[in-house]
């Protein structure tokens, strides 16, 4: 029953809507006598029309209702516990309603489960149970109501067509506001966590420190260093990586995106560029695979054979397959813009006599250079906010060294190491991987919209 | 006035003189062109190379032929087979035994449970299906394939330096020398693979739990992102107005699409999780994130496909009497449907092989569980590579490669689709 | 390595090419007497795009020092052959060539004939301005540095002025030579392209509907500039405008559905077509 309601509820509604739709297009069809011209709009606008009214006010009871049970239930556990438990501090109340939940709907429970934590589960199963039962009275006689209210509205000269394109047209600008909402989202809760890690931790020792070494003890009572978050052993590193992989990326993919437009032949070119776009297909875990597997041993045995001292996690392996990751963005960004250059100033450098390298340098990279900046800027973005290559290949020391063969570590590698396993998420090291978050994406953000408007306006010249 | 600005001739001269290095500088120029190609096409073949190189033989898994007697006196004590009998029997002490025939000469316990260590814990269960499936076979001797341990596997398989035996001891490794002259050892498709949830036993591990995973992830992506992007894309292409406002969504979208996938995952973890409370581990979660970051794709993809479509349909459609909605939903948006679903084709492989916002929502759990709903925690298989990857036993290599290999399966699958979608339905106009 | 293969857009390998013409001096007997002699000569000249036809047999000849305009409806091919001359048609994928077009009596498609040179010899001009979006001297001085024709930067102040002179654009832009190209008015870019066309001295110099882009100002400014340059430089022009073939050229060929209608001289053919088709597309019949 527990598992079923929700379906059960959504079940209700849907035939609802169905219905309403049915019973509205009769019914604008009965009131002109079957004459569906003297309508003002075709009948099944008017079976919409009473379909979407009877759906609307229901969907926003569910939707506020789901919302709400999980906080009044919580209140309602948390008042019934005995006075022991009541009285515990936020964090471990937070753990035991864990508990709970999971052992009333079936989850996972951490350790045994003592019998309080039983009997508030059984407790919270009931009250689960009614409420789920009263949503569903609750949704099927709003809709009820709804729909017979919708459908005495209907006369024959209502332009139920502009109403229903008026409600589609709002759908439209909403789901069209969902992706701001994701912007604010992020913006809103990594700034929230960040800020609560500055009142923990000063922003200024943050951003400038040169240690970082987030082990904080786990109680109270334990004997561990208070942890340093100085972060500028991750932003060199990062930068020591994104630049090992812009050079491998930049020339190659250029070059590659020069001979692909310039000189391959037509036949070579439709088997080459998928074959690179395949590069831009494989997934970044595989990459990180790849790294480790085959990358990081052989750059450590070329380098002792060169009697060099190479960390197993090293700069070099990662940066070096994040730059062959990077290869295809660059050259299919590059592609595009030196597409874009107009045929009449090759023909002008080729009627001069120039050779195709002439014109390629002379002539086709200066024009297109803006557009080519624009994507490398964007492919440094890229490379700055890339996660699982580094995470599997670049290793977890924070050195602050530039030496490629050493191991360094980049603020994506933090964040996952940070809040990868469990947490408490208020400590001082979970928080600080918002705090990484919101400097990547505030760095991200800035390089994103610098190259999206370069490119934007060099495409404004051609056009 | 208009004479030639330098005696003819000694142009002709000049240009001739240089003639030699400037075709030098143009063949280097393209050298250095083809070798760009050649690196990046030989970097690929080299990650395709490896994988498969180090993937295929987890396909297979090394199996010890058994003669295995099933007693009567045990798994049928009333003279018939019994359902409690069947279920409760000790099938590894069977297995056991079988092998204890093999090697008649290995007496002290100690060698004993060695000798025992070379077939996996989970070839007893395979034992106990099979003889609960048909329990005729009961008091017969049965012809059973073990499934061998990881390290017998890796051993016979010939993964390790040669002369090293892994975690087998050198007896271990001689018994399995034994086995292999006698022809008792041989290798089988690895249906384990294919069927089984993860295991801390690679030999027992698979990608079914995580294939599944993947699935209901996907399908929630599909579900949210699909419509949410293509609405949105009708709306910014075809009605709505150009002022700041449709300017700033526009420029919004375009920077989602190049936001670090790890933020999309601070943002589940903050806001799904923490505020909205909803279950860690979930494929609903997972999701729904992966939604988020498809989404700009889909509306990218989706504006793109609706504005090649010629103004003279919309004007055709206005002329006879449509609404501007009826035009976009009867006219506009069928013919843009295939691009439409191309981008959406591309968004989702790119979600299907995504793994770091799912770490940050726990998706990176250890579940040996295959998810049923939504709301089961489970795990995917790009993060289920990750996991494998970071594994210490030495038959999670093959594993993770193999994986890796299917999951590529799949992604060209999808891309194929979407080209082939993109070659049968493109139109020029 | 084949050096064919490495030249900008050249002939492809497998191109039916004719072999050198026998007759070298041919052209000179089958010259109008009262003409100069011939520059370049076209002969048997067939042109396909993608296998379909769209230069049928064209023998023409264009006499040094002169201008000759090729006119003729949309779609005649005589853009087509005007891209001939310098093999630009080297450019256009699936284009092939059949026949001769020789200069100085020697075949331009020929296998050893090296384009960099060819095209150094044959300026060309094209429909649309199209300045490299550089300062207007790199774009006078691009021909220059990439032939090396200059030793020194003074000599290629030099060239650049005199081209830009020549060019009658030298007054307007000389106290910013150092702007972009792009940002001169249409006319003044097409004399630009004409500048950096002469600036390396060539033989022969193309225009494809140089005006076509511009404004009646702008269009007699250049009208006059090919008078003047036609006492140095041989010219071939392609235009859509009749009055304009017949103010500024010495003979003129007319071209329809592909093949070469009628060549004479300039007041020959507008006052005494021979051809009904030239008489009705000159009185505006079609076109």
């Amino acid at each position: 029953m527990i598992a079923n309601a929700p379906y059960l509820t959504a079940a209700t509604l849907l035939l609802l809507i169905l219905v309403g739709n049915f019973l509205g297009s009769r019914r604008a069809t009965s009131l002109v006598g079957g004459k569906t011209q003297d309508l003002h709009s075709r009948p099944h606008y008017y079976g919409l029309f009473v379909a979407i009214w009877t759906g609307i006010p229901a969907a926003i009871i569910y939707a506020a209702w789901t919302i709400a049970d999980q906080y009044f239930l919580d209140r309602l556990i948390v008042a019934s516990l005995p006075d022991n438990l009541a009285s515990l501090s936020s964090d471990r109340l937070g753990l035991l309603l864990n508990d709970i939940r999971n052992q009333a709907y079936g989850g996972i429970t951490s350790g045994a489960v003592d019998a309080t934590v039983k009997e508030a589960a059984e407790r919270l199963a009931g009250w689960r149970e009614t409420s789920d039962l009263a949503l569903w009275g609750v949704i099927a006689s709003t809709a009820t109501a709804s729909l017979a209210l919708a459908r005495t509205r209907i006369r024959p000269r209502m332009r139920a067509r502009t109403a229903v394109e008026r409600l589609f047209n709002l759908f439209l600008v909403v789901c069209s506001l969902v992706a701001i909402l994701t912007t604010v989202g992020i913006v809103l809760s990594l700034l929230f966590e960040t800020i609560r890690f500055f009142t923990k931790v000063s922003a200024v020792e943050f951003l400038f420190g040169l240690t970082w070494s987030p082990q904080t003890s786990l109680r109270a009572d334990q004997v561990a260093s208070a942890g340093s978050f100085g972060a500028i052993p991750l932003f060199t590193g990062t930068l020591l990586i994104t630049a090992i992989a812009m050079l491998v990326a930049v020339p190659v993919g250029l070059m590659s995106a020069i001979y692909l437009t310039e000189y391959a032949h037509r036949r070579v070119r439709d088997v080459l560029k998928p074959t690179l776009e395949i590069l831009a297909g494989i997934p970044t875990v595989v990459y990180g695979f790849f790294a480790a597997l085959t990358v990081a041993p052989a750059i450590r045995a070329m380098g002792e054979s060169l009697g060099l001292d190479v960390a197993s996690e090293s700069a070099l392996a990662a940066g070096l397959v994040m730059g062959i990751m990077i290869i295809p963005f660059v050259s299919s960004l590059s592609d595009d813009v030196i597409n874009a250059v107009p045929q009449t100033l090759r023909d002008g450098s080729y009627a001069l006599g120039a050779t195709r390298s002439e014109t390629i340098k002379r002539v086709i990279v200066p024009a297109a250079f803006p557009g080519i900046v624009g994507g490398v800027l964007l492919a440094v973005s890229r490379a700055i906010g890339e996660t699982m290559i580094v995470v599997m290949a670049a290793g977890l020391a924070a050195n602050l060294t530039a030496n490629p063969l050493e191991a360094v570590t980049t603020v994506t590698v933090q964040i996952v190491t940070l809040l990868v396993g469990d947490q408490e998420f208020d400590s001082a090291k979970t928080l600080a991987a918002f705090a990484l978050g919101l400097t990547l994406f505030c760095i991200t953000l800035v390089l994103n919209i610098i190259a999206l408007r370069t490119v934007r306006k060099y495409r404004e010249i051609y056009d | 006035m208009t004479e030639p600005t330098a005696p003819r001739t000694s142009v002709r001269e000049k240009v001739r003189a240089r003639q030699r290095r400037r075709y030098a500088s143009e063949r280097r120029f393209r050298l250095l062109g083809i070798a760009s190609i050649v690196t990046a096409v030989s970097a690929l073949l080299l990650l395709l190379g490896s994988m498969v190189l180090k993937g295929s033989s987890a396909f297979v898994q090394t199996h010890i032929m058994l003669e295995v007697t099933l007693p009567a006196d045990e798994l049928a004590p009333g003279g018939k087979p019994d359902a409690k009998a069947l279920a409760d029997a000790n099938y590894a002490a069977f297995l056991r035994r079988a092998l204890s025939k093999k090697f008649p000469k290995v007496r002290s316990r100690r060698d004993r449970r060695d000798l025992y260590k070379l077939i996996s814990d989970g070839a007893a269960i395979r034992l106990q299906n099979l003889v609960v499936g048909s329990p005729v076979t009961v008091g017969s001797t049965l012809s059973f394939a073990a499934m061998a341990s990881d390290d017998v596997d890796q051993y016979f398989k010939g993964k390790l330096p040669k002369g090293q035996t892994g975690r087998l001891s050198a007896k271990q490794a001689a018994w399995v020398d034994a086995l292999r002259k006698s022809g008792a050892v041989e290798t089988r498709f690895n249906t384990a693979f294919f069927s089984n949830g993860d295991s801390r036993e690679p030999e027992l591990a698979g990608i079914w739990g995580a294939m599944m995973g993947s699935l209901l992830a996907m399908a929630v992506t599909l579900v949210l992102a699909f419509p949410l992007g293509v609405a949105a894309a009708i709306y910014l292409e075809e009605f709505a107005p150009r002022n700041r406002w449709t300017d700033l969504i526009e420029v919004n979208i375009n920077n989602l699409a190049a936001v670090p996938s790890i933020v999309f995952g601070l943002l589940g973890l903050a806001v799904f999780l923490n505020f909205f409370g909803m279950p860690r581990s979930a494929p609903m979660v997972g999701g729904m994130v992966l939604a988020l970051m498809t989404l700009p794709t889909v509306i990218i993809a989706g504006r793109a496909a609706l504005g090649s479509v010629p103004p003279s349909i919309r004007e055709a459609a206005l002329g006879i009497g449509a609404s501007p909605m009826q035009v976009v939903l009867h006219h506009v948006l069928p013919l843009a449907m295939p691009g439409i679903l191309t981008g959406t084709i591309i968004g989702a492989a790119r979600a299907l092989g995504e793994t770091a916002p799912l770490l940050m929502i726990g998706m990176v759990a250890f579940i040996v569980d295959v998810p049923g709903s939504v709301t089961d925690p489970a795990t995917v298989l790009p993060v289920q590579i990750f996991l494998w990857a970071d594994s210490p036993e030495r038959a999670f290599v093959e594993r993770t490669a193999a994986a890796t290999l299917v999951l590529l399966a799949f992604l060209i699958v999808m891309n194929l689709l979407a080209v082939f979608l993109r070659k049968r339905f493109e139109r020029r106009w | 390595m084949n050096i064919q293969s490495m030249e900008p857009p050249a002939a492809g390998k497998d191109r039916p090419v004719a072999a050198p013409s026998l007759e070298k001096n041919l052209s000179g007997e089958l010259m109008d007497n009262e003409q100069m002699p011939a520059k370049m000569s076209a002969k048997g000249l067939d042109v396909f795009y993608n296998g379909k036809q769209a230069l049928f047999a064209v023998d023409l000849e264009i006499p040094e020092r002169s201008v000759t305009a090729l006119i003729g409806p949309s779609g005649c091919g005589k853009s087509t052959f005007l891209r001939c001359l310098n093999r630009m048609n080297d450019t256009i994928d699936g284009c092939s060539v059949v026949g001769e077009v020789a200069i100085d009596g020697q075949n331009i498609y020929d296998r050893d004939l090296d384009v960099v040179e060819l095209r150094a010899r044959i300026g060309m001009v094209f429909q649309k301005p199209n300045p490299f979006p550089k300062s207007i001297y790199e774009n006078v001085a691009y021909g220059p540095r990439i032939h090396g024709l200059s030793s020194d930067k003074q000599e290629l102040d030099e060239i650049v002025h005199k081209s830009l002179e020549r060019a009658g654009l030298l007054k307007e832009v000389k106290d910013r030579l150092d702007e972009p190209g792009t940002g001169l008015s249409g006319g003044q870019q097409q004399r630009l392209c004409i500048a950096r066309a002469i600036a390396v001295s060539p033989e022969v110099i193309l225009m494809d509907e140089p005006c076509s882009a511009l404004d009646p100002i702008a269009t007699a400014h250049i009208e006059e500039l090919i008078d003047e340059l036609s006492e140095n430089f041989t010219i071939v022009i392609v235009t859509h405008n009749m009055q304009q073939a017949a103010r500024v050229s010495h003979r003129t060929a007319f071209f329809h559905l592909g093949n070469l209608v009628e060549l004479g001289d300039t007041a020959d053919i507008f006052t005494s077509p021979q051809d009904e088709r030239t008489q009705g597309y000159i009185t505006g019949r079609y076109g």
